[in-house]
């Protein structure tokens, strides 16, 4: 981090302090399990509800159960898309090695997600429109996704330097923003087999045991995300910097104890 | 409970590829990233290089 100095009088959370990769470390290191045990509790609960309590749909059958994994996934696919892009902004402004290497390991879990997005989505489709595919708005630009995600990890792996591969794959990060919005209103915009939003923020149009299932389905994703991601930055950070004292020393305890 | 049986329950009256196509690959998928992550960070610590 550059030109970013924590300063000891100010009375407020210093954030930039965070920025340091040891405190970010250990901190994640804590937090890790918490994601994990709410990632294991709510899905069990989730799919319990979801799987086992939730009303057969009147129109879909019980094919509409898709819907608990295809929702959460497709908005964890579109809010890391924003995150990654967020966090590669964030590490171009501040030459920020930690903001880039969190860019970095969010992007496998957001490519992950956008596939089970579109592969559910596939699997829903075949019953209730009778094919696995159509090439409308909404799922042209959720592909359009995928292909971003893997843009992005294959550009940064290609290029040796690793600031010339960060500042790169960043850019492209950046740029292919402009299809976030374009999913997510895709539905609006264009005539679409795909069903319009179920739930917004004002309305639903779904029965409560539904819309709760789904709900707590998707505070499991994003425990599993949290628990996923921070994992792959703690493993770049010991990667990365193992020049330093502290990660040689968090080295030799995680050797001798495993 | 809507079940009557656990067979009517893994049949889904009528939808169970979709259904368990949809939550199995899921579930693998994670499986696969949870897995490959223990693997690097494996290799990482046995390695005496860095």
């Amino acid at each position: 981090m550059k030109n970013v100095m924590p300063t000891k009088s100010s009375r407020a959370i210093n954030w930039f302090a965070f920025a340091a990769p040891s405190r970010f470390y250990f901190l994640s290191k804590k937090c890790i399990p918490i994601f994990w045990f709410f990632a294991l509790s709510l899905s069990i609960a989730g799919l319990v509800l979801g799987l086992l309590f939730a009303p057969t749909d009147a129109t879909q059958g019980d094919s509409y159960r898709i819907i608990f994994i295809h929702v959460p996934a497709a908005w964890m696919s579109m809010v890391l898309y924003v995150a990654m892009a967020f966090w590669a902004i964030i590490g171009m402004i501040f030459n920020a090695k930690l903001a880039y290497r969190l860019s970095n390991s969010i992007a496998p879990t957001g490519a992950i997600m956008t596939f089970i997005a579109l592969w559910t989505g596939s699997l829903w489709g075949k019953p209730t429109w009778g094919t696995w595919w159509v090439w409308d708005a909404r799922l042209t630009s959720e592909l359009i996704l995928l292909f971003l995600y893997i843009g992005y990890l294959s550009l940064h792996s290609a290029i040796e330097d690793e600031r010339k591969a960060n500042r790169a794959s960043s850019l492209l990060a950046i740029i292919g923003i402009v299809n976030v919005p374009i999913i997510y209103f895709s539905v609006k915009w264009w005539n679409t087999l795909h069903q319009g939003a179920s739930v917004t923020l004002t309305k639903t149009s779904m029965d409560s045991s539904m819309l709760l299932a789904m709900l707590i389905m998707t505070f499991a994703f994003w425990s599993y995300t949290f628990a996923t991601v921070l994992t792959r930055v703690n493993n770049k950070t010991l990667n990365e910097e193992s020049h330093t004292d502290w990660v040689n020393q968090e080295l030799n305890k995680l050797r001798t104890g495993s | 409970m809507i079940w009557s049986s656990f067979s009517d329950f893994i049949n889904m009256h009528g939808y169970a590829e979709y259904v368990w196509g949809s939550f199995g690959v899921t579930f693998l998928i994670f499986l696969i990233e949870q897995r490959n992550l223990k693997t690097k960070y494996k290799k990482m610590i046995e390695s005496e290089e860095i």
